[in-house]
């Protein structure tokens, strides 16, 4: 029987020797190339340059505004239509959430550029609102992300606990505020880095509103342009340091750390 | 009563936000109108043009042809994996466990990033022969194979592989009849979650792709930058059928649920 398990167990060797080359080592490249010059010489030149020049820090700054509020316009719209959905009796509950995820399968880009032409028929010139045309923008493509685990969430609370509540005398809106909506935070958690993070970085939905405001994922597609790899992989560290760090604080919370992303689509 | 139109209404206008502006693009691609605003006059040319246009019938399918690809490779890494770390010691388990989940969580950009500095900067590969591009879209997607894979290994009946070994199978021909099958529904959820992450990815591909090779999204955003309206507006097209196409396959998917559920 041991022998068997060996078997099984080498199937994963592949796997294995991907993941080390090609999540790994980039990984330590970066890290390389984020504490090197152009020369190949250690130097902090980076490192320092990104907290002290004033155009990194005000785009971290604007990244993190701009992430917060996209985030909280998303929970806004997202709870509600997932609560509605959850709690509603209505016989095509199932029908009505894949019309919430279907948008997701049609690509970004083209959704965004639907977006744009919209966007221009009620401005005229999208340059003049940079920051709430951005903030629509990534609304628009994240949403499904908020409105999925929520729903998940909401769905598995125990109806017997409202019904009790209610037994015991709390209104409709206290059994909400008391009961549901603190069971339900698992599933914000869970929605919130699966917004704030891509609203830091995805600066394609910015660029095709024809924005000139820079967020974090900009500075990295600008230093790529520009061949600058030192300088690109310190903006990537500053990145997967912040990305760390929100899943550390919120994965004990969420309860459980892996396909995050898949959740939605599934 | 008064309840229930509420709910109804906020949900109808949640789905029209989402929905508007696709719905809106895809009466203008019958069009012949350039902008969004007064319709002209029907026309179907911006469907001739696409499927005409040699430059724009190449992307579509390079596309696709990429995507299935990535899946296929993607599938196969990330099943394999998610078998072999099954079974291994905790320890390797729980380190496969966390490596995997590193491109999950981290922003396409820096995946993307990290691997163009390392194939092309540091190992000198040559983006054109279209190996730091694979890479690139599996890095993204056979993640999500292993976590779709893992949950259906923890629920299958151990001890049939178990029988079948007794029984005088092989553990290839144990594997292949016992385990694949059961484990099956996670490997096509994962496979079809590759392909979904291949299709929609923009990053990845701008920073490991060949610079004659596009694929729909580093078209698009090229497309919006340049001033050719022709193309802008085939786009619209493009959006319309893949729009048409989603429908098509909710629907179906939704009815075959409805049947195996009657089962």
């Amino acid at each position: 029987m041991k022998h068997n398990s060996f078997f099984r167990r080498y199937l994963g060797i592949p796997y294995i020797i991907y993941l080390v080359l090609f999540v790994v080592m980039p990984l330590f490249v970066l890290i390389y190339y984020a504490f090197t010059g152009r020369d190949g010489s250690f130097t902090v030149k980076n490192f320092i340059g990104f907290f002290t020049q004033s155009n990194t820090l005000g785009t971290l700054f604007y990244s993190v505004v701009l992430a917060f509020t996209t985030t909280v316009v998303c929970l806004l719209v997202a709870y509600p239509v997932a609560y509605i959905l959850a709690t509603s009796s209505l016989k095509k509950k199932s029908v009505i959430l894949m019309a919430f995820v279907m948008p997701m399968w049609i690509n970004f880009t083209l959704r965004i550029t639907a977006l744009k032409e919209i966007l221009t028929l009620i401005e005229h010139n999208l340059a003049f609102h940079p920051f709430i045309n951005s903030v629509i923008g990534m609304t628009y493509d994240f949403l499904p992300f908020m409105i999925m685990p929520i729903y998940n969430v909401i769905m598995g609370i125990d109806k017997s606990l409202t019904e009790a509540a209610g037994d015991l005398g709390a209104s409709t809106l206290q059994s909400f505020t008391k009961v549901v909506l603190p069971l339900s935070v698992p599933g914000i958690i869970s929605g919130v880095t699966m917004v704030f993070l891509p609203s830091m970085t995805n600066y394609v939905v910015l660029d095709m509103l024809y924005n000139s405001t820079y967020i974090m994922g900009s500075l990295i597609g600008s230093y790529f342009s520009a061949y600058d790899w030192h300088n690109g992989s310190m903006i990537s560290i500053v990145l997967l340091v912040i990305i760390l760090l929100m899943t550390a604080l919120t994965g004990k919370k969420d309860g459980k750390g892996d396909g995050k992303k898949k959740e939605a689509y599934v | 009563m008064a309840k229930k139109m509420i709910k109804i209404l906020v949900l109808l206008a949640a789905l029209s936000f989402m929905y508007l502006p696709i719905g809106i693009l895809a009466v203008y691609s019958f069009t012949d109108s350039t902008t969004i605003g007064a319709i002209r006059g029907l026309s179907l040319d911006n469907y001739i043009t696409l499927f005409t246009t040699p430059e724009l019938r190449d992307m579509i399918v390079g596309t696709f042809a990429l995507a299935l690809l990535s899946a296929i490779i993607a599938t196969f890494l990330g099943t394999l994996g998610a078998i072999g770390s099954f079974y291994s010691k905790r320890v390797v388990k729980n380190t496969m466990n966390s490596i995997n989940n590193i491109p999950i969580v981290n922003a396409d950009v820096v995946t993307g990033f990290s691997i163009c500095v390392l194939l092309i900067i540091v190992v000198g590969m040559n983006k054109d022969t279209f190996i730091p591009l694979v890479i690139g879209h599996v890095t993204l997607c056979a993640p999500f194979v292993y976590t779709s894979v893992i949950p259906k290994l923890k629920q299958m009946d151990n001890s049939l592989y178990e029988a079948a070994l007794d029984l005088g199978a092989s553990s290839t021909k144990a594997l292949t009849k016992v385990v694949i099958p059961q484990i099956i529904p996670g490997i096509i959820s994962g496979f079809m979650l590759a392909i979904t992450l291949s299709l929609d990815d923009y990053f990845i591909t701008t920073y490991t792709k060949p610079a004659s090779f596009d694929t729909v999204s580093t078209y698009v955003v090229n497309a919006t930058r340049g001033s050719q309206t022709s193309i802008k507006t085939a786009l619209w097209a493009l959006s319309t059928i893949i729009f048409v196409l989603v429908i098509i396959f909710v629907i179906v998917m939704n009815i075959t649920a409805g049947k195996s559920e009657e089962e």
